[in-house]
């Protein structure tokens, strides 16, 4: 606002005050009956201070490495320099200030090297009686180091109270992967202090125990598996009984995964609702679901009946097989989305040089045709080392119904030049076993991690490829948008490339109104 | 004239001695200067006795006098009573009185004509006042305070009351008096000037903390600069209780 200096001031016709005393200071005329005691307010800011009681200077405490401030007495508080909660804890810090009426408090900015905080704080505060004096006065912290608990500890080696071993002992990742979406659906590892990748497992740990027995809780809601807990005493102190133990909880995955062939032991096939022993795992939940693809009968295999009688799948997804489908006819019985179908099918592999055939009946007569391709299990042709599927072979019942091709899937040509897909998933932070080690021993094991990381690669295509063809599992995840996507979608669509295998199957896609929105990426590269 | 004085580090001065025209009356206190300002002001003046009333030295709360008589609690003991007969001049007449409200310094207020007194004092008590000194006696509060003894410190020539107290009031009670009232504080803006200093017609004694400008109210609203004892002669309108001191 600009001064007008031509424009005519007025001034307030101030009401007569009576003055009936002089100000005992200073001897000017004031009203007896409105002031404090006999001083004049003139007198009153100059001789009283109401912020006397108040300390000018304190010293706050911050750790360096979790940037925490104390909050006396022993709680450590996250807040930004300048932030409202940190305020309060400034406001907090000083003595007296509980006694005066606080009107406004603020900061002042000052280097956040300078290792200051400035204060400026208004208070009031009753003089006389009837009279509330108001002061404005700044205040100046110090803001000294002090290691936080949480962060001490970080540097010892007990760093966690509790770690949930998470094991299942097959080949892939593939079930991995599919709890570490889970996980991060439900936001299960957010009391994590840490997250490591072991063979055939995980490791979770924490630092408190009921927040591991959260987690087992939580895995044996979403997965078949077995829990063992072991502890080991740290220290002890004799004179108040208390003492410190580190725990463990074992979780074993049952090894049976989705897509594969298990041989039953006869003895629990029957108790099974006599299914046939040579099935399939359709479905794994918090138990393994078979089907006996020649039937359609399907059983529920609980974890604690697994886990009396143990025993391995017979064959696991990477010994699929490709086979064309020569001929299928529907036999009409059909359970849920599956049709029971007899087909003739031929290896893909035989295509050209012999005419060897297999029959076969399959629950995939809903969405097989003849000249598809179809992953199976090729059992004539397969030498398997297991108790269970000799004891199918050797028994008078069962042996003869042991069938040369078990079709589990139907195949999608996929092209291999472009991986892109218009969806994605989220990735857990974590540690690797091998990184660590190789850190520590030295060992140039270049060769080693590249493999590895090419199994990785694999599992994880295959587990992608599982979430596209499989609704049903799609439904207990967060798919995201790929973002990056776009770009990509013209330059195919200028290529013609369809990805239609040669009868016009399309590999199935993901409708984008099932993807959801990432909000981590909005960031700055909007501009 | 006024003066500053301390009673054993209290400002407090009408607390501990009672001072009229025909007489004092101080506390018995650990060292004799509060004694000595008294003496110095009034030596062969009027008489200035030591006093306890009821073992305490709260004396100026617990009594009331001026020239002509003084009141004193039922609690005096006999022989404070005859200590005070034989120390005062024999004109002035000492009375203990039957009163529930036996604080009679915080409880009324006088000078040689008038007094006002606490709204609640007994009927005999009122009589008893007129009579023994003298006065009319007005049932009157000060600033809404009922204590008028200590909100209020008169003499013949003026009046001092609470610093709260309206113009109205004050031109009331000045109605009453018949003397100019002024509002004011002693002792650095305490508003309890009747227990902050004594007065007669020619001094005043305040508490120690008492400020210039406090003072020159005192002096002005009390007559003292042209009614000092030394330079008596000079002024003489009002002079009747200083030349009857000298014979």
């Amino acid at each position: 606002m600009s001064m007008d200096l031509d424009a005519p001031v007025y001034f307030e016709q101030q009401e007569k005050v009576a003055a009936t005393i002089l100000c005992c200071n200073c001897g000017a005329a004031i009203d007896g009956t409105l002031s404090a005691g006999a001083l004049c307010s003139d007198c009153i800011r100059l001789t009283v201070d109401v912020a006397g009681g108040v300390q000018r200077e304190a010293v706050i405490h911050c750790c360096r490495d979790c940037e925490r401030w104390l909050q006396p007495p022993n709680s450590w508080v996250v807040a930004a320099l300048e932030s409202k909660e940190l305020l309060a804890i400034c406001l907090r810090k000083l003595r007296g200030l509980n006694k005066v009426r606080i009107i406004d408090a603020s900061f002042i900015w000052t280097e956040p090297h300078s290792k200051r905080l400035r204060l400026k704080i208004t208070i009031q505060t009753e003089a006389f009686q009837g009279t509330i004096i108001q002061q404005q006065f700044e205040v100046e912290y110090v803001i000294a180091n002090q290691q936080c608990p949480g962060c001490q500890k970080s540097y010892t080696h007990h760093s966690w109270e509790a770690s949930v071993q998470v094991r299942q002992k097959v080949p892939h990742k593939r079930t991995f992967l599919y709890l570490e979406q889970l996980i991060l659906k439900h936001n299960a590892h957010k009391d994590t202090v840490n997250i490591k990748e072991v063979n055939e497992g995980l490791d979770f740990f924490f630092a408190k125990r009921n927040e591991a027995e959260r987690m087992i809780s939580f895995l044996s809601g979403v997965v078949p598996c077995t829990v063992k807990k072991s502890h080991e005493l740290i220290s002890m102190d004799i004179h108040t009984s208390t003492s410190s133990y580190k725990f463990n909880f074992s979780v074993s995955i049952i090894p049976i995964c989705k897509d594969d062939l298990v041989a039953l032991p006869i003895k629990l096939a029957r108790s099974l609702s006599d299914i046939s022993p040579l099935a399939i795992c359709y479905r794994v939940g918090t138990s393994i679901n078979l089907m006996d693809p020649c039937t359609l009968r399907t059983t529920d295999l609980p974890t604690s009946t697994y886990w009396r009688q143990p025993f391995p799948n017979l064959a696991d997804t990477t010994e699929l097989r490709e086979f064309i489908v020569l001929d299928i006819e529907s036999t009409g019985h059909s359970n849920g989305r599956y049709l029971l179908s007899e087909a003739t099918v031929a290896r893909a592999s035989d295509l050209g040089s012999n005419d060897t055939t297999y029959f076969t009946r399959t629950h995939l007569g809903g969405v097989l045709h003849v000249g598809d391709s179809v992953l199976g299990y090729h059992l004539s042709g397969t030498q398997f080392n297991n108790d269970q599927f000799d004891a199918i072979e050797n028994s008078n019942q069962y042996s003869s119904t042991i069938p040369d091709v078990v079709l589990i899937k139907k195949h999608y040509v996929r092209s291999k030049k472009s991986k892109a897909r218009s969806w994605r998933l989220k990735r857990m932070a974590r540690e690797h076993e091998e990184e660590a080690t190789a850190a520590v021993v030295n060992v140039p094991t270049t060769k080693r991690q590249e493999q590895e990381q090419a199994r990785m690669e694999q599992d994880y295509e295959m587990f992608l490829r599982d979430v596209e063809e499989d609704e049903e599992l799609r439904q207990t995840l967060d798919l995201y948008k790929n973002r990056q996507y776009k770009v990509r979608a013209d330059q195919m669509d200028e290529d013609g490339d369809d990805e239609m295998d040669e009868d016009g199957n399309a590999v199935p896609k993901i409708n984008m109104d099932e993807l959801l929105d990432d909000f981590d990426e909005l960031n700055m590269e909007d501009n | 004239m006024a003066v500053r004085a301390q009673f054993e580090n209290s400002n407090e001065v009408g607390v501990f001695s009672c001072l009229t025209n025909a007489y004092a009356i101080v506390a018995v206190g650990g060292s004799e200067n509060f004694y000595s300002v008294f003496e110095s002001e009034l030596q062969d003046v009027i008489p200035i006795c030591h006093a306890t009333i009821a073992g305490t030295r709260i004396i100026g709360r617990l009594i009331v006098g001026n020239r002509k008589g003084l009141l004193v609690p039922t609690t005096t003991t006999d022989q404070e009573l005859q200590h005070l007969r034989n120390t005062l001049p024999s004109e002035v007449k000492i009375q203990r009185i039957e009163e529930r409200l036996s604080a009679l310094g915080n409880v009324i207020c006088c000078n040689d004509h008038v007094a006002i007194v606490h709204p609640d004092l007994e009927r005999e008590t009122e009589e008893i006042i007129a009579d023994v000194l003298g006065v009319e006696v007005f049932r009157q509060t000060v600033a809404d305070n009922v204590l008028t003894g200590s909100y209020m410190a008169l003499s013949n020539q003026g009046g001092i009351v609470h610093p709260k107290t309206s113009i109205r009031d004050q031109d009331e009670l000045s109605s009453l008096l018949q003397v100019p009232l002024v509002a004011g504080s002693v002792n650095r803006g305490s508003p309890v000037v009747g227990a902050g200093m004594v007065v007669n017609d020619w001094l005043a004694i305040t508490g120690l903390d008492t400020t210039a400008t406090e003072l020159s109210v005192v002096e002005s609203v009390f007559r003292l600069g042209e009614m000092a004892p030394g330079g008596a002669g000079g002024a003489g309108v009002n002079k009747d209780s200083i030349v009857e001191s000298f014979y």
